[in-house]
């Protein structure tokens, strides 16, 4: 706190959470800076909902600390913190209309009616939503109960935005257009957002910083590329992005000096040269296939451009691991 | 959607026959010039047993001390089934199913174990009877009515509500206002009529528990097991089937969107 | 506005508020108070005395109370008229239950499959109306009814079907003087009275068979009977269970139903009555009323194995 510079958004020391015998969230440290578009990214029941409800003050730690701005939030209720929330299933009052739902917050704050009314107006304008005022939540879409959420959010100006797979009940055009808008509304407005997802797609593309959780405990912590390039886990590489898992043995085979590689299927070249294999499975993905290759005992993800033409299954290949296209990690 | 078979289509309006014509009679007896007997068909129609009925002083007064054991048993249950089903409704805790079975347990025994129960604990920690003895058992099997509409609504309504409320601002007593009351305002209306309803109408144990006192009801027992005068007594009853249709018809329109059965508490 | 990490503002209900937040068990903790300590004084209470005074015993001299305990006044109730009378009740109990299912089942059946929109919302009200109606004015239509002079006789009358019913009198047992002065009349009015709490729970568990296993079982080639024996029938049963409860239950503890229509035999709920208020004998009146909480506690029991409560 001596030094403003090094004031972390949120920070959790040895955070733990249990619930029985289920280690929802377990020795968990964390820095996210100002300003950051930080991603909590794991699997279902990996914790990361749990530390979000821990930030928002939902709930309580059962060991360790957690300030946000440098303000230790031990015993402090949610609606005392400078946080809000988009939940995952949106919670936006059902018998309360649009405009009343964003300024709710306003309202209980005691702020005057024409001057809360007005800036739900300013907030729905702002998600592209004026005119909605009088509407009541069960007449919107999903996509637009999601951009009500975010305003009633955002209309007590927040320094920490919370977001629990915002985008998760969307279909998928509709989500990739909202990861656009949310990106650019977080460059707007220069909050802190925190933003869970099991999904590592959406991850890499909105964060500029992700968490990689697993039971409980982050695992990694990074820039995307980092986390994707050079994933120091087993765990990591697998789950963000398949990359292919290389144990000592076949490290060896392929020519690598002993030891734990995560090698990217779309690093590896198919071509004339380099190790034998033959194709055991083929999927095609619009502008790319994903071939699995056997060589010898090994099996290889492999990413060949669609313009490569088919690759039956059975049809003899060769691939070529470029110098350093290997990442070795931890175990 | 395939139509019914002939044979449960007649079977099924049968029994609805049933459950009703026995209370279009008593409509019509209300207006019989037949005093002595019930005689079928009746001999003649009038109105005149409903302006005897309006000036016997010994009806108004029955009908009072119901409507003010009723209104009363209601607001007791009111605030006791609400604080119960907001206790289980929202979490888990040692012994929640052993608080769910006490608070059914009143109308899961028969009302006569329920009388003889208060009358004896009344007459052990010698207590008279009163308003309040009265009071005291309607309100006790009233609280089932209201928890049930209330636990029902309450697991309808998403728990991230609260949460919600919370994270923008509301302290605990802000949230009840603003979120947690309007989402039971219907379901509690509902709950209250029906318990109003019940208590109007119970006489099980209110035999135990009123001494002297005579609620409508138990002028309607008297009635009878004794008759004094027949059609006064039908046209009190037709009045109470009229009367306690209103708060049902009531609470079924507050509650039909989603809640299932609000009446299955009787 | 706020601006701060901490909202700081402060007021005595805010700071309430804080500390009811912070402990959540404690918040539980009061709402549970009040709704127990009425039910646990006053309920439990109750029927902890009750029990209690079971086992007293009243002297057969002077017909005071004897603050002792005893099993004395249990043992009375095995004597042969009280048998009788709790043999007589339960029996009452049985058939008004099982005669009820088979009335309430078609009605169920409808409501749950074919009426829609505005058909099925008549169809919960016309259960639900009587169901919440007045029971005394209920009790009374059938007074109406069972009348010497009364509707039915005037039917019977009218179709030439008196010899019928006078045959039905002259049965022994179900029979009597009239229908209002027999076992017949009694049952019949308990089955009106408590018919709508067996519609309902069946209705609930049938509502909750999907349609698409009636197609599949028709679909594998099964008759509407065989249907309606090995598919629809097993999944209602936790519903007839479940409406048994309440059949059984009001059944056990009525005293004034059979007061009003039927022969002058003692049911239970008559003899609790009659012993508590002019014998005077609180201990024996005591004592039977724990027949039907230990009837429906064992009912209870076995209704749950059988998963009848998730159709309350
Ligand atoms: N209130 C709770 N009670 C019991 N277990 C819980 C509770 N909340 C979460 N858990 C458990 O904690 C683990 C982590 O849950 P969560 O934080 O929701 O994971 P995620 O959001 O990554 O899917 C899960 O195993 C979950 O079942
Ligand atoms: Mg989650």
């Amino acid at each position: 706190m001596t030094d403003p510079a090094a004031l972390s958004a949120v920070r959790f020391r040895g955070v733990s959470r249990h619930f029985g015998a289920t280690r929802a969230v377990d020795g968990v440290d964390l820095d996210i800076a100002p300003g950051a578009f930080f991603a909590m990214l794991g699997p279902s029941g990996s914790g990361k909902t749990t530390c979000l409800r821990l930030i928002a003050g939902f709930e309580q730690p059962d060991a360790g600390s957690i300030e946000i701005f440098g303000a230790p939030m031990t015993g402090v209720p949610p609606y005392r913190r400078s946080v809000n929330t988009v939940f995952q299933d949106y919670a936006l009052f059902p018998h309360m209309t649009v405009g009343a739902n964003v300024a709710y917050g306003p309202m209980v704050r005691g702020v005057p009616r024409a001057e809360r009314e007005a800036r739900a107006r300013e907030l729905l304008a702002l998600v592209a939503l004026s005119g909605f005022e009088d509407r009541r939540p069960a007449q919107l879409s999903g996509g637009q109960r999601q951009r009500v959420a975010l305003a009633r959010a955002l209309i007590n100006e927040p320094k920490v935005l919370l977001l629990d797979e915002p985008l998760g009940a969307l279909d998928l055009k509709l989500r990739e257009q909202m990861q656009v808008e949310l990106k650019s509304l977080q460059r707007r407005l220069g909050i802190t957002f925190v933003f869970v997802t099991h999904d590592q797609s959406e991850a890499l593309s909105m964060a500029d910083r992700i968490a990689v959780f697993n039971e409980g405990r982050i695992v990694q912590v990074g820039a995307p590329d980092e986390v994707y390039e050079r994933p120091q886990t087993r765990f990591v590489a697998d789950f963000v992005g398949g990359s292919n898992v290389v144990e000592p043995d076949a490290a060896e085979r392929l020519g690598l000096p002993r030891g734990l590689y995560s090698l990217r299927p779309e690093k590896i070249r198919l071509g004339e040269i380099g190790f034998a294999g033959t194709v055991e499975t083929t999927l095609y993905q619009g502008a790319q296939r994903r071939v699995v290759v056997a060589v010898g005992s090994d099996r290889l993800a492999v990413v060949a451009p669609a313009e490569r033409g088919p690759l039956p299954v059975g049809s003899a290949v060769r691939l070529f691991v470029p110098p350093g296209a290997a990442h070795r990690m931890e175990g | 959607m395939n139509r019914a078979p002939l044979g449960l289509r007649i079977a099924a309006a049968a029994g609805l026959l049933f459950l009703h014509l026995p209370l279009a009679l008593i409509f019509l007896y209300a207006f019989t010039t037949e005093e002595r007997s019930y005689q079928f068909p009746p001999p003649g129609y009038t109105l005149e047993w409903f302006a005897v009925a309006w000036n016997r002083p010994d009806i108004w007064a029955a009908l009072g001390l119901s409507v003010r054991v009723a209104a009363t048993a209601t607001a007791i249950a009111l605030v006791l089934g609400t604080l119960a089903a907001a206790a289980v409704a929202r979490s888990r805790f040692f012994g929640r199913d052993s608080v769910t079975l006490l608070i059914i347990l009143p109308i899961a025994l028969p009302g006569i174990v329920t009388g003889i129960a208060l009358r004896s604990a009344y007459s052990l920690a010698d207590i008279p009877f009163s308003f309040w003895t009265i009071v005291v058992g309607h309100a006790t099997f009233c609280i089932v009515v209201v928890y049930n509409n209330a636990v029902a609504r309450l697991r309808r309504t998403s728990g991230s509500l609260v949460e919600a409320s919370m994270d923008l601002g509301a302290d605990g007593f802000q949230t009840f206002r603003h979120v947690v009351l309007p989402q039971l305002s219907t379901a509690l209306l509902a709950g209250g009529m029906l318990a109003f309803a019940l208590s109007f109408d119970e006489v099980i144990v209110t035999t135990f528990t009123a001494g002297q006192q005579t609620t409508l009801p138990i002028w309607m027992l008297s009635e009878l097991i004794r008759p004094r005068q027949r059609p006064v007594t039908n046209v009190v009853a037709a009045m109470v089937i009229a009367v306690t249709f209103l708060p049902i018809l009531a609470a079924y329109y507050l509650t039909r969107d989603g809640d299932r059965i609000a009446g299955q508490g009787k | 506005m706020a601006a701060l990490p901490i909202d700081g503002r402060d007021g005595a209900l805010r700071r309430l508020s804080d500390r009811l937040v912070a402990r959540p068990r404690l918040l539980v903790a009061l709402f549970l108070a009040p709704p127990l300590l009425w039910l646990g004084v006053v309920y439990l209470g109750s029927l902890v005395a009750l029990l209690a005074q079971s086992f007293f015993s009243i002297d057969e001299f002077s017909g005071l109370i004897v603050r002792e305990w005893t099993l004395k006044t249990y043992g009375e109730l095995f004597r042969p008229a009280n048998l009788d009378i709790i043999g007589r009740t339960v029996t009452m109990a049985a058939l008004v239950t099982l005669v009820g299912a088979v009335i309430a089942f078609p009605i169920a059946y409808y409501a749950a499959r074919y009426a829609r929109g505005r058909t099925k919302a008549l169809f919960y009200l016309a259960v639900m109306l009587p169901l919440w109606s007045s029971y005394l004015v209920r009790v009374y239509a059938w007074k109406l009814i069972l009348a010497r002079e009364g509707i039915l006789a005037w039917a019977t009358e009218r179709t030439g079907t008196t010899p019928l019913l006078d045959a039905w009198l002259a049965l022994p047992v179900v029979g009597g003087p009239s229908l209002s002065i027999s076992y017949t009349g009694t049952f019949l009015v308990f089955l009106y009275l408590w018919l709508p709490f067996m519609i309902l729970p069946i209705q609930a568990a049938l509502e909750r068979v999907p349609g698409s296993l009636l197609e599949a079982s028709a679909d594998l080639g099964a008759r509407p009977g065989q249907t309606l024996r090995k598919v629809i029938l097993p999944l209602a049963l936790p519903g007839v269970v479940a409406g048994s409860i309440f059949t059984f239950a009001l059944t056990l503890g009525d005293y004034i139903t059979p007061q009003i229509v039927g022969s002058s035999t003692l049911y239970i709920g008559q003899a609790v009555y009659t012993l508590q208020g002019t014998a005077g004998n609180i201990p024996l009146a005591a004592a039977f009323s724990v027949v039907p909480i230990a009837i429906m506690v064992g009912y209870l029991a076995v209704a749950k194995r059988m998963g009848a409560f998730d159709a309350l």
